[in-house]
């Protein structure tokens, strides 16, 4: 027990030291080489456990021990690491302009396997495809945008408040209370009163997790989940309240057929002609099939520096499915539906 | 434009109203349409051959006209009128000994045409919202029609007064409710005098007419999203069916199982074809790709990417691959040699790496395999 217990002593000394001073690399070697005879003294006499050729330190079974040799072992691979970067930047700084060029590091963006959807902007046949979609009135310039609002039955407060703010962001927008109605009964009435766009958002235990854009008269409905949802009041450094002038809207990376179908999905919920004295701009941001959603408003400083302001609500949105006509989730066909597992089995392949 | 035509083994109608074919062999698809005059009145919702040679392509189109295809020459050759667009569009197209045409629309007129007259032959009412109509591959004459509240029905068109046989619908449920009816798709069984045909409440019906029972023999179901196509493979006893979500299901005829999965669609089918003798199925959709899957192995072999939302799918009677004959020679010969290298450079090998050596040369023929595909 005696020759047990001393090891440990020293090995949480050894810690106490390394807090204290982390720096002081010599001291602490020269602690670890004393653990190192002590540890062999221990291992002596029993036959059965002497160490591997390549010896690991997972094989060390005293916990405190363990720990304190895979700190070493951190540190000594850090420094290595640092030592690296060092010379190469030394390496660098000697050849002066004739150093190579930077590596680009990998992202799983820019190793995206080639999707053969992509869409061509000189292709004919998709042109005339989106041409004449659902949303070509829209894009003619024939019909204007007005969204209905609505939400699952019996909304809690920050559902509502949800709805109030995205009501605030998208001109036009009139938030209704559900009131128990079936979604297939409203929308034949939303299209008598001319409105193009239902829109509900879905509440689970009080937070607002799903989201159904369906386009009126006659479809697509797209479903997405929503998740971190954050409303005005909880947003850091916001702006005044937003005001009433159309906004500007951003779509970013939008880049499949689906992609566009649904860039054209969100493009067709504001009006047509920004009102550039408002300064705000509505952004759709497409990133690892993550789409996500901000307000903001630019503030010129002068005539070359511009900076913006988040005016909020911000939230995150995914594709789960593409539904072609209207609300239908029963007997409807769907475009594109989520399949999970199956799709997202390659962790670089992207469908919007 | 001929040399296209003649090497596609795979023809798809689109939504966008171009007529799409695919050659297999060289990893091609063409479109056959003039692209200054599209428009979506043109979209074709049936295709059928025009003739027993497979010379020639019908194209329903959704303006009540059928233009006649030439796949020898490359174009379309001939427009007719049949039928009011107002009627609703083609749920069903078939030739019928050479130059006549049988049409079914969507509001249940099925009618004969001959090549000359602008009048139809024949005339016979099907009931309300046809969903298809299918000819039958032995009789001709004989044809099946089904759609939403409207139970399967087959005709002679012989005796056209009449159907040959009407589907009763289904028992009055547990709770004494009547049982809704929503044919969408259908097929004759060969060799004998039974159709298959799926629902859009995911199920799979068989009937049998030669029998005096006008209920379904036989009840599968599968999912729980509308089945919208099915097709017959050429070995008996299995079905492929597929519904709105993009789900395509091998369910055996005998018992009613779901026998295998075939992934990877992502969107809702509304064709499918097996091919008339290799084990293989063809699906198109919503989510304008031609997928080819084997049914063997219920793998994918082939997915092409075609840009526009798919309606209706032919596949030739031919082998989908490796139809120029002398090309396929070269290449094995290529493959020969190749493999006479690999043997000679295996020799040269110790003893103890000769392990190695039938796993090796495997390898290098499955890789020539591959760039065969």
């Amino acid at each position: 027990m005696d020759i047990t217990e001393v090891p440990t002593n020293q090995s949480s000394k050894g810690k106490k030291k390394k807090n204290k001073k982390s720096v002081k690399a010599k001291t602490k070697v020269e602690n670890m080489e004393v653990e190192k005879e002590s540890s062999a003294v221990e291992k002596k006499p029993e036959p059965a456990a002497t160490f591997p050729p390549t010896f690991s330190v997972s094989e060390i079974k005293n916990k405190q021990r363990r720990h304190l040799m895979f700190m070493k072992f951190k540190q000594e691979k850090r420094k290595q690491k640092l030592q690296l970067r060092k010379k190469k930047r030394k390496e660098r700084e000697a050849l002066g302009d004739k150093a190579p060029p930077k590596e680009v590091p990998k992202t799983i963006e820019n190793q995206r396997v080639f999707d053969e959807t992509t869409v061509d902007p000189e292709d004919e046949e998709v042109a005339f495809d989106e041409g004449t979609d659902e949303f070509s009135a829209y894009f003619n310039g024939l019909t204007n945008p007005k969204v209905l609002i609505t939400t699952s039955d019996r909304p809690r407060g920050r559902t509502m408040k949800f709805c109030e703010q995205l009501a605030t962001v998208i001109p036009n927008a009139h938030v209704y209370y559900r009131r128990g109605l079936a979604l297939k009964r409203i929308i034949p009435q939303c299209v008598a009163r001319n409105f193009t766009y239902m829109m509900v958002i879905n509440e689970d235990r009080q937070v607002p997790n799903g989201l159904v854009l369906c386009h009126l008269p006659d479809g697509p409905t797209a479903h997405f989940k929503v998740s971190s949802v954050r409303l005005r009041k909880e947003m850091k450094r916001r702006g005044k309240d937003p005001t009433e002038h159309y906004p500007e809207v951003i779509l970013n990376n939008f880049s499949t057929r689906l992609g566009h179908s649904i860039g054209r999905l969100f493009a067709a919920l504001f009006p047509q002609n920004p009102q550039f004295v408002g300064r705000q701009v509505a952004t759709f941001h497409n990133q690892r099939d993550f789409i996500f959603f901000r307000f903001h408003r630019y503030i010129f400083k002068n005539e070359k520096k511009v900076g913006i302001q988040e005016l909020g609500p911000r939230f995150t949105l995914k594709l789960r499915s593409l539904q072609k006509g209207t609300f239908d989730s029963k007997y409807g066909e769907y475009e594109w539906v989520l399949k999970r597992h199956e799709m997202d089995a390659c962790r670089r392949k992207f469908q919007l | 434009m001929e040399e296209r035509s003649r090497l596609c083994s795979v023809w798809l109608g689109s939504e966008t109203g171009i007529l799409k074919g695919v050659s297999l062999d060289r990893k091609q698809a063409f479109n056959f349409c003039n692209t200054r005059t599209l428009s979506r009145e043109q979209e074709v919702r049936a295709l059928c051959w025009g003739d027993p040679a497979e010379s020639e392509l019908l194209l329903g189109c959704l303006d009540g006209t059928v233009r006649t295809f030439s796949t020898e020459k490359g174009v379309f050759t001939e427009a007719r009128s049949c039928g009011d667009p107002q009627e609703g569009c083609f749920s069903g197209l078939a030739s019928l000994r050479g130059s006549a045409v049988i049409t079914c629309v969507e509001c249940g007129k099925l009618r004969v045409w001959r090549e000359d007259s602008s009048r139809p032959v024949a005339e016979l009412d099907a009931g309300s919202s046809v969903c298809r109509m299918r000819q039958s591959p032995v009789d001709p004459n004989r044809v099946a029609t089904g759609g939403k509240e409207n139970g399967l029905k087959i005709w002679d068109l012989e005796r056209p007064e009449k159907p040959v046989f009407t589907a009763k619908n289904l028992r009055d449920d547990w709770l004494d409710l009547r049982r809704p009816h929503w044919v969408r798709d259908m097929a004759f069984i060969p060799e004998s005098d039974k159709v298959v045909t799926c629902t859009g409440y995911h199920q799979v019906h068989v009937f049998d007419p030669s029998s005096p029972r006008r209920r379904p023999v036989l009840e599968a179901e599968f999912g729980e999203y509308p089945l919208t196509a099915l097709s017959l493979p050429a070995a008996g006893h299995t079905v492929v069916v597929g519904n709105t979500q993009g789900q395509l299901a091998l369910l055996d005829l005998r018992k009613g199982l779901v026998r295998g999965v075939l992934k990877g669609l992502s969107g809702g089918v509304r064709a499918l074809q097996c091919h008339a003798s290799q084990p293989l199925v063809a699906s198109c959709g919503l989510d304008r790709f031609l997928r080819i899957h084997s049914l063997e192995d219920r793998k994918l072999q082939h997915k092409v990417y075609l840009k526009s939302r798919l309606n209706c799918l032919l596949l030739a009677s031919r082998e989908l691959q490796g139809g120029g004959a002398a090309e396929g020679g070269a290449e094995q010969e290529v493959k020969e040699e190749e493999e006479d290298e690999v043997w000679d450079s295996m020799e040269r090998v110790e003893e103890a790496a000769m392990k190695r050596k039938p796993g090796g040369g495997e390898e290098v023929k499955k890789k020539k395999k591959k760039a065969g595909d």
